[in-house]
């Protein structure tokens, strides 16, 4: 059995554990251990894969194993992962595995929320691996539903409406993309030929550019939803405000980033020509994401909604570098997933754990809390601080990148979206700052807030993790952008062919 | 002319097999002393499945009647399909059947049930329009005796006189469109039928009268207001046999005639069914929306399945047949399953209001979890079969070009999903007050939700039954 698919079947095999177990710490010795199983795998990937690398082996995609699904319509189990996917997969067994330690208490129905859990990250980790369009749709499904139960259930506030908004809006983007898929699918092979699912032949083929042009908006619209294009974002406030603390992690965290990946992997490598053509309506719509996004945080007084409209903001940011088409802003737009995904579960841990003792998370009721928890502010500070892209952490890298590739880009139209897109960062600093200041500093607002507690074990070891990640991350950089680099190489050639 | 030769009659086996079970049971119910009688269902049930068993693998293609009745692989797995569906409901009905107004009347339950598939076989089979007319007269009245089964009930019998009425009127509009194909082509035989097709206008009309008969039997909108009411009306054990069994078996015999009788006139039909199924869907799914009977609901959702099986019909090609044939082998898993655990609560404590539902799983979890299986396959969410039926008969569809319809009635399952995450919802998280007790359903029922829900898991994820589909599978 190929390595890959341990990522696969390690989740399953977990939430078919959650099905037999009773006991809430043979729960968490299960979640763990699988979850750190998932960590050492990825990790032990990464080194695998720049191993292989540094040994000259230069294929598109390494590691990659085939299995015939349905012959009918040439459906394979194919994975294969290059530099950008285990990048991806680095990022979601780290927030996988601090998910778990962030839901350490997690109640009512401990089991049950675990099983849907990791049935999310079977989704997650299946649609980085994949390289069949066949199986990625399916995985990508596989992880947006359990977030309708995981939300409706365990959340908080108007949950019901915002697990329902989400599902269906996600789901709409669904649907869109599958439209594509087929069209993608059918237009694979020339008149004759052997039509195909796998990611690496169709890209051998150029696709007609009548289908072109109707498959390409759709395609990255579905995977756009998920990214929180405007003006299809409206699910991720409400999503994110509600969801209990460990599925707002890994949603804002890792699964907005299958938006991004799915955007130039499936999107912009499949039909590069009408990606030329067509890039400059979604340029428009995710430059407004971005600035729209960080006007929005700014009126916010709920710290999710503040965290909520900045992911929709950096988000925006991603798709924005992707459509720049060229390898360096495409590097700083992988860049700033990775920054972002673990900024954001960082962010969302912190606020889950204040407002586990606060009971509440209006910025206006707190303030002070420096000194009641100084373990939780410091690292909300820091978290706060990469986010508005201080140099040395991983912000700042992966900003950067971004805006140093869009420069390249000569022409009026880029130029000015550029620079509008620049001063999302200052906006990023009002509001960031501004949280920071109200709720840590100053003078304490609610006298019953002296008497709480700083951060018990668990919530330190996951709060750790990810600081440590984002350290990493900002100051030896060099190491993941030259493997995202390299792994782009294909996709230019796609595009400027 | 010679003597009829009987040796006819050996190509129709698996009739001929449940004609024996037919008759075995007939004279079980009525000479049985009634200690013996205790086992009457057990023995229905595995008499059935032996039956089901016999046939299970499919034999060659065949005819006999001088081309009246023709055997394909692809009719045989069609049959077995059947059978499965209708061995579930048996199963299903069983705790029903023993309850103190129906233990007497049981036998005549079992003997109208496989009467109508009888008729079902018939029908699938049929190579000329007189056969395939006699098959769907034998499965409609039988049918609509069942579901005033309960007669007392006055909705039951309400429910019956709708059904009977409906069916009589559209298979009179059918008829009539036979008689005039019969009046423009000289003959009934669907092989020699399509040399005559020279797409007139009336046999146009002529066509358009005889598929409504079928659109009845399929319940597509316009010909669908009889749906709900029948639905809700019936015994819950006739719903599911209606949603599934006598829905599938005409979607098969819609598609078999079409690209076989029909094809000269292939765009013609063709732009009738897109239509159909872009109003099919919408419709069902806007009027789903808003039910609160479980069982008036389940009706709706049926409906617009019946749109998205028409959608492997369209393109009238062997993906689009196998699709079709895994779609409905699917879809009746996932129904069943969901009709399973509505008649397991309305046996123990009559409720069918979705309101009744909130809390479920706290007192019931494995029923909340079959019935979420269920939702979800229907929905077509992955990884459950639900997802690759619905996959395979979009691409059949895509296949053919009509990416439009594929998005309109990928859009419509959006507004699905909600509907079915409605009823999750209320067993997950909607609190109550007076959850339904905790209770146990009879063996029977445990099974056939344990075999339901095996199939929704499995019959996606192991390729091997899609892909045996697709080698039988013909087109135009």
């Amino acid at each position: 059995m190929n390595f890959l698919s341990l990522f696969v079947l390690i989740p399953v095999l977990m939430t078919c554990a959650m099905f037999l177990l009773k006991d809430i710490r043979r729960i968490r010795a299960v979640m763990v251990t699988g979850a750190s199983l998932l960590l050492v795998l990825a990790v032990t990937l990464t080194v695998m894969f720049l191993g292989q690398r540094s040994a000259g082996n230069d294929a598109e995609m390494l590691f990659t194993a085939d299995v015939l699904w349905f012959a009918p319509l040439n459906i394979h189990y194919s994975v294969g992962v290059d530099g950008i996917s285990v990048a991806m997969l680095l990022l979601s067994s780290i927030i996988v595995f601090t998910g778990v330690f962030a839901s350490w208490k997690m109640s009512p129905l401990p089991r049950e929320f675990f099983a849907w859990y990791s049935l999310l990250s079977i989704g997650v980790f299946g649609f980085f691996i994949s390289t069949d369009l066949f199986t990625m749709f399916l995985f990508y499904e596989v992880a947006l539903i359990p977030m309708y139960l995981l939300i409706g259930v365990w959340g908080t506030g108007r949950k019901e409406y915002s697990a329902m908004k989400l599902t269906l809006m996600l789901m709409g983007g669904s649907a869109l993309l599958l439209v594509g898929i087929l069209g993608i699918y059918f237009h694979s092979a020339p008149e004759g030929g052997q039509l195909s699912m796998n990611i690496l032949e169709i890209s051998k083929n150029t696709i007609p550019m009548n289908a072109q042009y109707l498959f390409f908006p759709l395609t990255f619209v579905g995977f756009g939803v998920l990214g929180a294009m405007f003006p299809f974002h409206t699910w991720s406030p409400d999503g994110h405000a509600s969801a209990p603390t460990a599925v707002s992690m890994l949603h804002a965290g890792v699964l907005m980033k299958l938006g991004g990946y799915g955007c130039f992997r499936v999107a912009i490598y499949l039909m590069p020509e009408a990606a030329n053509e067509l890039s400059w309506i979604f340029l428009i719509l995710t430059g407004i994401s971005v600035v729209y996004g960080a006007f929005s945080a700014i009126k916010q007084t709920d710290l999710k909604y503040i965290n909520a409209y900045s992911s929709v903001s950096h988000c925006g940011l991603v798709l924005f570098a992707i459509l720049m088409l060229n390898q360096t802003a495409m590097t700083g737009a992988v860049l700033q997933m990775l920054s972002h995904g673990l900024m954001t579960a960082l962010f969302f841990a912190l606020i889950g754990m204040i407002y586990g003792r606060t009971h509440t998370r209006d910025i206006r009721e707190m303030g002070g809390l420096m000194k009641i928890m100084p373990f939780l502010s410091v690292c909300f500070v820091i978290a706060g601080l990469a986010s508005l892209g201080l140099p040395g952490l991983s912000g700042f890298v992966a900003e950067m990148t971004v805006f140093v590739g869009s420069f390249e880009h000569t022409d009026t139209f880029h130029r000015v979206f550029t620079i509008i897109a620049c001063s999302s960062i200052v906006i990023t600093a009002v509001y960031i700052l501004r949280m920071v200041g109200k709720v840590f500093y100053g003078a304490v607002q609610n006298k019953d807030h002296l008497a709480l507690t700083d951060a018990v074990w668990f919530e330190r070891l996951s709060v750790i993790v990810l600081i440590v990640a984002i350290a990493g991350l900002g100051m030896a950089p060099l190491w993941v952008s030259d493997m995202i680099h390299e792994s782009l190489a294909p996709i230019i050639e796609q595009l400027i062919k | 002319m010679n003597a009829m030769d009987y040796s006819n009659f050996l190509v129709m086996k698996e009739e001929l097999s449940l004609v024996a079970v037919m008759v075995i049971l007939l004279l079980y119910d009525v000479f049985g002393s009634k200690k013996s009688l205790r086992y009457f269902q057990p023995v229905a049930c595995i008499l059935f499945a032996v039956h089901t068993l016999l046939h299970v693998v499919p034999s060659v293609a065949n005819e006999s009647f001088g081309g009246m009745y023709q055997y394909t692989p692809m009719i045989g797995v069609l049959k077995t399909i059947l059978n499965i569906g209708t061995l579930i409901v048996l199963m299903q009905a069983s705790e029903w059947l023993r309850s103190e107004s129906t233990i007497h009347k049981r036998g005549e339950f079992v003997f109208l049930l496989l009467t109508t598939l009888l008729g079902m076989y018939f029908m699938v089979s049929a190579g000329n329009f007189m056969f395939f007319y006699i098959g769907l007269e034998t499965a409609s009245i039988p049918l609509a005796t069942l579901v005033a089964f309960d007669k007392f009930k006055s909705k039951s019998a309400e429910a019956g006189a709708k059904y009977i009425l409906n069916a009589v009127f559209a298979s009179g509009l059918s008829l009539y469109g036979l008689s005039l194909i019969y009046g423009t082509t000289g003959t009934l035989y669907f092989e020699d039928i399509p040399a005559a097709i020279t797409g007139a206008p009336l046999q146009i009309l002529a066509f358009v009268f005889f598929v409504v008969g079928l659109f009845f039997k399929m319940s597509l909108v316009p010909f669908h207001q009889w749906t709900p009411d029948v639905y809700e009306g019936a015994p819950t054990a006739v719903t599911s046999y209606l949603s599934v069994i006598s829905k599938g078996a005409a979607a098969f015999v819609l598609m078999t005639i079409l690209i076989k009788v029909f094809s000269p006139i292939a765009a013609q039909w063709q732009g009738i069914l897109y239509g159909v199924i872009i109003v099919t869907i919408t419709l069902a799914n806007l009027f789903a929306i808003r039910q609160k009977n479980l069982k008036r609901f389940l009706a709706y959702s049926s409906i617009s399945q019946a749109g998205y099986i028409v959608l492997g019909i369209i393109g009238g090609s062997a993906m689009g047949m196998a699709s079709l044939v895994y779609y409905i082998l699917v879809y009746m898993v996932s129904n069943l399953a969901a009709f399973g655990v509505i008649a397991a609560i309305e046996n123990k404590t009559g409720k069918v209001s979705m309101d009744d539902y909130n809390g479920l799983y706290s007192t019931n979890p494995r029923l909340a979890l079959v019935m979420t299986l269920a939702m979800f396959s229907l929905a077509g969410i992955p990884p459950f079969a639900g997802f690759f039926s619905k996959f395979f008969i979009f691409a059949a569809a895509a296949e053919q070009g009509y990416y439009i319809l594929v998005l309109i009635a990928l859009i419509n399952t959006i507004i699905s999903l909600y509907y079915y995450l409605l009823v999750v919802k209320a067993m997950f998280i909607n609190k109550s007050d007076a959850p339904i007790a905790a209770f146990r359903c009879d063996g029977a029922m445990r099974f056939s939700l344990s075999l339901c829900s095996a199939g929704i898991v499995l019959l996606g994820l192991l390729s091997v039954i899609y892909n045996q589909l697709s080698l039988l599978g013909y087109g135009m």
